[in-house]
């Protein structure tokens, strides 16, 4: 069992965001907390909890004694694993000497610092409230309070961003010796000023040529420095694979808690109200769906193949797309052995349209 | 006085545009038939789509009856004919059933081609013209200057035109005075056997299909039993009566020189042919009335549903449409691409619009159309003929001895500056010119002899934006020419799409194929795999293009909270793919099929 925990606030929005975080109401954080304690208490569960999220949001937002009550809480109420992985996401300019100290002493063994690019007037564009320098900084603080298990995230196909920046990016973070990267290619999300820019033609960003020839870059400088793509946009040092996200991908189940936080327990998914002042007031599940059979199976190919290694599909979700499957190994999009089934390069690169013809 | 001397049958022949429906509304109106307020505009063009395109697809009629400035009361009936060149044999008809016509000339635009070619029908049928110079309200009204137009070039005397306003009712007056004036009363026997000349038929959901006549010799009654002349079909009278407009008047019987309806429990339009000779079982007629043909349809093309679950849908439409339209035929066909569909053939390029429109409007009908196709004639090597109007079926070019393919006669009116463009549009569409005359200083009459298919695709909308709308264009049907015609096939990743062949002229099958391949690639989606497109002409590719295969097509993040909202994003790129067509591993939207036609 994994757990996952949301934390919504964010000095500002940056503009190719769409996840539900807020700005400017950095105030209520305590009562929040208090918020996702009762959530806890509504909702336990006996199974070992072998890995911990705190995502957002900027969970480095959060005051150190608040961060403190929150991991306390977490682990008095669930039964954390000794080996248990705890991430907590954090950014550059927003890490603290004493909130990595509450970190670190609450089990914060790993982070994931959203460093996105290196050059100043590109983290301006996307609307980030840091340089690379702060970024540098993060790394350096995080390592004197004892978390060695750091990943830094990059964004690609940024406006404005050409094949050389992208570069350049790729080797000044490598220079940080981060244990694992996450490189995003932008996607612009409706609601987003980046994609109100974009319909109206005002978004001037590379083509898919250009997308691919940086995400081909990636694939190429990465190896050389001992970290290996284990997923689309996830890169690692051997054994250094995101538990969670790894855990999402083989449909393990995970309590979510905080606003807008999702679940997964068995097949029931849950969706916490995404209304701030909703959830602060203890509002029940917005969503609950239980999955019907075939849609499981479904998603254990479509989280699956995410993964270079793929998958070994449960017999019924087999029975269900061997034929298509056969049809696309035949085709060199896939490959499959016994029961497990992994897409190659190419195909990984045109997942979606595999998904979409696969999709019962 | 005979009943027949105070009746007078008359159309109004105009161009498109001049003001014909705005005057029929004007002496409806003036007659007292109805009141102004229960008119709502143009009360003849009854469907949406007449008054939308400003055209009458149907013929209607309306009787007026007149107090003349002779103290007499007359019944004029106005038979309102169809506008358009498809539907020229309707027309022909229609006149037939009139001894006179009302020409209405724009005081402003002067003689326009479609005013000549009208002009020469009504003269064919020996009716009286009444020339009618409207629009004289307008501040560019020129009406001496259209009265000598109208005695060159036609021959009439226009010197007693009436000048009229339809518009504000000016003088329309003078326009029903002069049709009991100069338009003869009917001729015919009273005592003859009857002959009726439908010159239209109407479906009407409760009494079936409705015979519009004028009444040629005899008379007839309810209860009167009829036999078609051509078929040798028999009904049971049910009812007669006189047009209102908008309305049906049920009377007791129609007499010699009247003209009204006939219902007679008749199930589809088809068994009421325009055309046709209408006469009684009990004393029947010798001879039928002269000029009946059966109408055939000159442009086909394949209709489709989109979504092919909405087949039987499309079948209930379409027959629903002939009960009203004895020239729409049509028959399943099934294509490789596109799956069940019919092959349906029309009178002409405005009559294919018109029925693909009413399919998608009133049957709310998501439709995909294959290119349309004239019917052309295959003479085989070993002596054998065929017609063809359907790419598909064309024999192999090594069977084919020779082929030919319908001609029309074309006239295009235009400004003088325009003869450039218009020539060179002509000629590329591999037409020959005839003659050029200079109608006034300034307008010339164009008149080339063309291939019916080279006009089908865009001729029309091509002269329209080559003379900035100044142009006005007709044409008639001028028998068959023998044609070097070639089938032009598309190939998607090596495979015939069916649905995409067409035939052109060998001369003009390279530079069409190289535009569709072209138009094709910017409207097929990047897929997997690269997809050739090539056009081939009898197995020689001659041109190429390529859809490059799509590079990146993946959700750059999945996590715990983006797993319901991804699923739904495949759904949403799994559904548009349905709405495509899969031929073999390639996804054809419904654009690709319209490429053909607009590729020039």
């Amino acid at each position: 069992m994994m757990l996952y925990i949301h934390i919504p606030f964010c000095l500002r929005k940056c503009a190719y965001c769409d996840f539900v975080s807020f700005a400017g109401r950095q105030e209520e954080m305590p009562r929040y907390v208090d918020a996702l304690i009762a959530e806890m208490d509504r909702r336990p569960s006996a199974e070992a909890v072998t890995s911990v999220f705190l995502g957002g949001g900027t969970p480095s937002l959060l005051p150190a004694p608040q961060l403190a009550r929150l991991l306390r809480a977490a682990r008095q109420r669930y039964d954390f694993s000794p080996r248990c992985e705890i991430t907590a996401e954090a950014n550059p300019g927003a890490v603290t000497p004493q909130w990595l100290e509450a970190a670190a002493s609450g089990g914060v063994n790993r982070l994931s610092i959203g460093v996105q690019a290196c050059q100043p007037e590109l983290l301006r564009a996307v609307g980030r409230p840091h340089d690379f320098a702060a970024a540098q900084e993060a790394f350096a603080l995080a390592r004197a309070a004892g978390i060695e298990n750091l990943s830094a995230d990059l964004m690609y196909a940024l406006p404005g961003q050409t094949l050389r920046m992208w570069e350049e990016s790729l080797r000044a973070v490598l220079a940080l010796s981060p244990w694992h990267l996450s490189l995003y290619a932008l996607t612009l999300a409706p609601g987003t000023p980046f994609y109100d820019l974009d319909a109206r033609g005002l978004l001037p960003r590379p083509d898919e040529e250009e997308e691919f020839a940086m995400q081909e870059a990636a694939q190429r400088i990465l190896p050389a420095h001992g970290l290996f793509r284990y997923e689309v946009s996830n890169y690692a040092k051997p054994g250094c694979a995101c538990r969670h996200n790894v855990g999402y991908w083989t449909r393990r189940s995970y309590i979510g808690l905080g606003c807008a936080a999702h679940s997964l327990v068995g097949n029931v998914r849950r969706a916490n109200a995404s209304d701030l002042d909703a959830y602060l007031a203890g509002a029940p599940a917005a969503e609950q769906e239980t999955l019907a059979p075939q849609d499981a199976a479904f998603e254990e190919l479509m989280l699956g193949l995410r993964m270079t290694e793929g998958i070994r599909l449960s017999a019924r979700a087999w029975s269900l797309f061997s034929p298509g499957i056969a049809h696309f190994c035949q085709r060199g999009l896939m490959c499959a052995r016994g029961r497990r089934v992994w897409l190659t390069a190419r195909g990984m690169d045109v997942m979606n349209a595999v998904l979409a013809e696969l999709m019962p | 006085m005979k009943k027949e001397e105070l009746i007078r049958n008359f159309c109004i022949i105009a161009h498109i545009d001049h003001g014909k429906s705005t005057l029929a509304d004007r002496l409806i109106e003036k007659t007292g038939v109805m009141t102004l307020r229960e008119m709502s505009d143009q009360v003849l063009d009854t469907m949406d789509l007449e008054r939308e395109r400003g055209i009458t697809i149907k013929a209607q009629a309306v009787r007026m009856p007149y107090k003349a400035q002779d103290g007499n009361t007359y019944v004029l009936n106005l038979i309102d004919t169809p506008g358009h060149v498809d539907f020229s044999y309707e027309v022909s008809r229609a006149l037939a059933a009139c001894d006179g016509a009302v020409l209405v000339v724009d005081a402003s635009q002067g003689i326009e081609a479609q005013t000549l070619a009208n002009v020469y029908m009504a003269l064919e049928h020996d009716l009286e013209i009444i020339p009618v110079i409207n629009k004289i309200d307008l501040p560019s009204a020129q009406p001496d200057f259209v009265k000598k137009e109208i005695e060159d070039v036609i021959g009439l005397d226009a010197s007693e035109a009436p000048l009229v306003s339809a518009k504000t009712g000016l003088n329309v007056e003078d326009v029903l005075e002069a049709v009991v004036k100069l338009v003869p009363p009917p001729k015919g026997e009273e005592s003859a056997p009857l002959r009726a000349l439908i010159f239209d038929s109407v479906y009407d959901n409760y009494k079936g299909a409705l015979s519009f006549v004028r009444i040629v010799d005899g008379k007839v009654s309810v209860g009167d039993r009829i036999r078609m002349m051509s078929s040798g079909a028999e009904f049971d009278v049910t009812e007669v009566g006189y047009f209102r407009p908008g309305q049906l008047l049920p009377v007791g019987e129609l007499t010699t020189g009247e003209v009204g309806y006939i219902g007679a429990s008749i199930k589809e339009v088809a068994d009421t042919r325009v055309g046709d000779t209408i006469t009684a079982v009990a004393n029947p007629a010798a001879e039928m009335l002269p000029g009946y043909k059966q109408v055939q349809p000159m442009v086909f093309c394949g209709i489709y549903p989109a979504d092919g679950s909405d087949y039987e849908n499309l079948r209930d439409a379409l027959e629903k449409l002939k009960l009203n339209d004895a020239s729409l035929s049509f028959e399943p066909e099934t294509s490789v691409a596109l799956g069940f569909g019919f092959r349906t053939g029309f009178l002409g390029l405005l009559h294919m619009e018109v029925i693909q429109e009413r399919l998608e409007r009133e049957f709310d009908l998501d439709l995909i159309t294959t290119a349309p196709s004239v019917v052309y004639h295959v003479v085989k090597t070993d002596g054998t003929e065929l017609s063809i109007d359907n790419p598909t079926n064309l024999p192999d070019p090594a069977d084919i001895n020779y082929m030919e393919e319908p001609m029309v006669s074309a006239q295009v009116l235009a400004p003088s500056d325009y003869v450039g463009a218009i020539m060179e549009l002509c000629q590329q569409k591999r037409g020959v010119y005839i003659d050029m005359k200079y109608i006034e200083a300034g307008r010339v009459q164009i008149h080339y002899e063309m291939p019916l298919n080279e006009i089908i695709y865009d001729f029309f909308d091509a002269l329209k934006s080559r003379t900035r709308g100044y142009a006005s264009f007709d044409y008639e049907l001028n028998g068959y020419a023998r044609s070097e015609l070639v089938k032009l096939d598309i190939l998607l990743n090596g495979e015939i799409c069916d649905a995409l062949s067409i035939i052109v002229h060998k001369e003009r099958a390279y530079p069409r194929g190289r535009a569709i391949a072209e138009k094709l690639k910017e409207v097929i989606p990047r897929q997997l795999f690269e997809i050739p497109i090539q056009a081939a002409v009898g197995g020689k590719i001659i041109a190429r293009e390529t859809v490059k295969a799509m590079r990146k097509d993946v959700l750059a993040k999945c996590y715990g909270g983006d797993i319901t909202r991804k699923k739904k994003l495949l759904e949403k790129q799994k559904e548009g793919k349905k709405r495509m067509r899969t031929l073999g591993s390639v996804q054809l939207p419904s654009e690709a099929f319209i490429a053909v036609l607009k590729a020039d």
